[in-house]
């Protein structure tokens, strides 16, 4: 039965959190109650991107893109575009520029060039139908049938992907390592645990377009000769776990995993691992730690968990980005592959775009793009037409871009000439309203708090870093504060035993390096220029503006506003507790922060 | 009750974070006992300190009781540039607990989380296995009055 029109309803988390089950469930109800259910399909989907405009529904065939659509709108969803054939004009996106009914003309997605999200919002996930009928498990089928293990790691060399988990190590010569290194029996890992704030498009990619993760794992344990995978998800993401268990059950039912794949003698089994909330257990070998059901602590490197990985046998551990990249790259060749991005960064990056920008969401863009396309052309431009000041890129170990590298091309090394990493790809635009010394005090407070505890640089390093920050937020801190941030920064990044300590300085030295006036204000002047800093800011009332209505002596509340009815009120900055409440109520913006 | 958790695993060490997540979710305060401990131990075959070293190095399990729902409000950059605190305030004020506490009906817990993964939609918190993003304190008053209709 061939449908007239097909109804993707976007259940990636985002949408999910603003109502789209509850969307989906009324489009089915209704499309019953008009006797459309024979000739129309609803479909739920992966994540489509723009987090920011969910729940959204997409119809085909015109391909009419609708935004924030509540349960009101499917009614007239239905009556107005299914039944009668007129696309809802009010629930499509709207620019300066026109009334924009498909995707395509969408500037947020103009830019984007997907191939990892290629089939994110546009299959349904729990369907393994339809991932085969998007060219699903072909790759493998060639790789066992035509290839030999050493074809497949040289066509992942010659393709010159590199590890999406943010370090970016070649993943081909990965390959090679766990392949050439002895023992028995070898196991292919997936690292899912993806804890970076800021950071979602692992679960996005486990979400919408869980078989190709699969697919990737298979090909790699092909290449590398192991049988058995384990996939380790963040306990925090239950609706990835659900359609990833969905996608390994249909996966064994038809062939695909398990023994005899396909009938060629290759055999492969995963096993999911569930993690429990610690961010460290996404440094490779605290991972394996946990996935033998230790406490998640890394050890030191080397041997590497190439040749020493889980209970001591070779391992090999890719990122789940880095897994549903090898698919393609066997289908259209590495040449292909390489002719996204640049020389040395090849392919798509697929970046998770929050913060203070006007579209958020998931975006996959060849890499080598600026971070001025990213923000201005992709985001939007700035919440408010605000003015930009800094994007926040590779989370808790990266650091910050400025206005300065607005033109700077995205890849490995330029980002790392700039003080910061690509990392797991999350990136926090900051506007004039952010103060950095803040933001570096909740990274670091973050990387403390994460910190295992095992080595002596990262846990009283960190600890005495972020005691400094406190004393520089508070308006307690010292001219030389800030060189003892930068001394001890450099003594943590070098002789910490793992990744988060050797990186948890970097958001601190990179705001130091580009924000030291900042830092300075606080410390000279005591003030907040981003006026962020609780301690170092006092709320006024302007007498000139104050129309004495006494809305913010009534919301005081510590009842430290006083003043006559109709004449000017007087905050008291000795009882103050600086809650804001005041500047909220104000009907005439007589309240300012100074 | 624990005994028929511990059956459906095999009793090996790599099971023991299943195991702990298995046992946590059947209890009925949403926490490992002492004597959840010294069961799993029992059945894995290692020390009841092993168990109690392995259960506490993550943030996800509690030895100590907790309510019948868990709150955890996300605190990541992203949820907190957008507000994020007003959120976290509203849930203390409305619950009247402090991070880390559950409320004397032992209907909820407060706790925080370093990201969700759903910044798209912030500020964002999760109910048990419920996301919830756009967040507004006003929202989270109807969200919990809700959870309390509902017991």
């Amino acid at each position: 039965m061939i449908q007239r029109a097909h109804v993707l309803v976007c259940m990636g988390a985002g949408c999910v959190s603003a109502g789209s089950e509850l969307v989906k469930k009324r489009l089915e109800e209704k499309i019953k109650e008009k006797e459309l259910d024979v000739e129309v399909r609803i479909i739920g989907t992966g994540c489509m991107g723009p987090c920011e405009r969910g729940p959204i529904v997409l119809v085909y065939p015109e391909g009419a893109f609708y935004q924030k659509v509540g349960l009101s709108d499917v009614d007239l969803i239905v009556e107005e575009h299914l039944l009668k054939g007129r696309v809802v004009k009010e629930l499509l996106a709207k620019d300066e520029a026109a009334v924009r009914v498909s995707k395509e003309e969408i500037p947020f997605f103009a830019k984007q060039e997907k191939i990892v999200l290629a089939n994110c919002g546009v299959i349904d996930p729990e369907n393994i139908e339809e991932y085969i009928a998007a060219n699903g498990y072909e790759a493998l089928a060639r790789v066992l049938e035509r290839m030999t293990p050493d074809e497949v790691i040289s066509m992942m060399e010659k393709s010159n992907l590199r590890g999406r988990g943010g370090a970016g190590f070649p993943t081909g010569l990965k390959w090679r390592f766990v392949r050439s290194a002895k023992g028995e029996p070898k196991y292919v890992v997936c690292n899912g645990d993806e804890g970076d704030p800021g950071a979602f498009m692992d679960r996005a990619i486990l979400e919408g377009d869980p078989h190709a993760v699969l697919e990737g794992m298979l090909i790699a344990a092909y290449a590398v000769g192991s049988k058995q995978g384990y996939i380790y998800v963040r306990a925090e993401y239950p609706l990835a776990i659900k359609r990833l268990q969905i996608a390994m059950e249909q996966a064994r039912k038809y062939g695909f995993l398990g023994k005899n794949i396909l009938d060629t003698g290759f055999s492969f089994d995963v096993e999911l691992r569930i993690g429990a909330g610690a961010f460290v257990c996404g440094e490779e070998t605290a991972l394996l730690a946990s996935i033998e059901g230790r406490r998640g602590m890394p050890r030191s490197k080397p041997p590497f968990p190439a040749t020493h990985g889980l209970w001591g046998k070779p391992t090999l551990i890719n990122n789940v980005e880095t897994y549903a990249n090898v698919r393609h790259i066997i289908l259209n060749g590495p040449e292909w592959f390489r002719s996204f991005g640049t020389d040395s960064s090849s392919g798509t990056k697929v970046f998770a775009l929050s913060g203070k920008v006007k579209n958020t969401g998931l975006i996959e863009v060849p890499m080598g793009i600026t971070l001025r396309e990213v923000v201005f052309d992709i985001g939007g431009g700035i919440i408010n037409d605000g003015k930009f000041k800094a994007a926040q890129i590779g989370g808790p170990s990266g650091g910050c871009l400025t206005e300065r590298h607005l033109d700077l091309p995205l890849t490995y090394e330029s980002v790392k000439e700039a003080g910061a990493i690509v990392g797991s790809g999350g990136l926090i635009i900051l506007d004039e309203n952010t103060c950095m010394v803040e933001l570096a005090r909740y990274f670091l407070e973050f990387c403390q708090l994460e910190s295992c505890g095992k080595c002596i640089p990262c846990r009283v390093g960190t600890k005495r870093m972020l005691e400094i920050l406190e004393r520089i937020t508070q308006g307690a801190g010292k001219m030389e504060d800030i060189n003892e941030l930068e001394r001890l920064g450099n003594w943590v990044q070098q002789a910490s035993l793992c990744g988060l300590g050797q990186t948890a300085p970097n958001p601190v030295l990179s705001t130091v390096r580009y924000f030291r006036e900042e830092y300075e204000a606080h410390v000279i002047q005591k003030k907040c220029p981003a006026k962020v800093c609780v301690s170092l800011i006092k709320y006024l009332i302007l007498v000139e503006k104050c129309i004495g209505c006494g809305r913010c002596a009534k919301v005081c509340p510590v009842k430290a506003i006083s003043g006559a009815i109709r004449k000017p009120h007087f905050i008291n900055s000795e009882i103050c507790v600086k809650c804001g409440e005041c500047k909220k109520v104000c009907p005439v913006n007589a309240v300012i922060i100074d | 009750m624990v005994k028929d958790v511990l059956s459906k695993f095999e009793p090996r060490r790599e099971n023991l974070l299943d195991i702990l997540h298995a046992v946590q979710e059947t209890s009925p305060n949403n926490s490992l006992s002492s004597e959840d401990i010294e069961m799993i131990a029992k059945y894995v075959g290692i020390t009841p300190a092993e168990v109690y070293g392995t259960a506490t190095f993550y943030t996800m399990f509690s030895v100590k009781p907790r309510g019948k729902h868990v709150i955890r409000v996300c605190v990541s950059p992203a949820c907190h540039l957008l507000g994020g605190e007003s959120i976290l305030e509203a849930l203390k004020e409305e619950l009247g607990v402090d991070v880390g506490d559950t409320t004397k009906d032992g209907l909820f817990t407060l706790e925080i989380s370093s990201c969700l993964g759903i910044c798209g939609v912030a500020p964002a918190m999760m109910i048990d296995e419920i996301a919830y993003g756009n967040l507004t304190p006003a929202r989270v008053r109807d969200i919990i009055n809700e959870y309390r209709r509902g017991g």
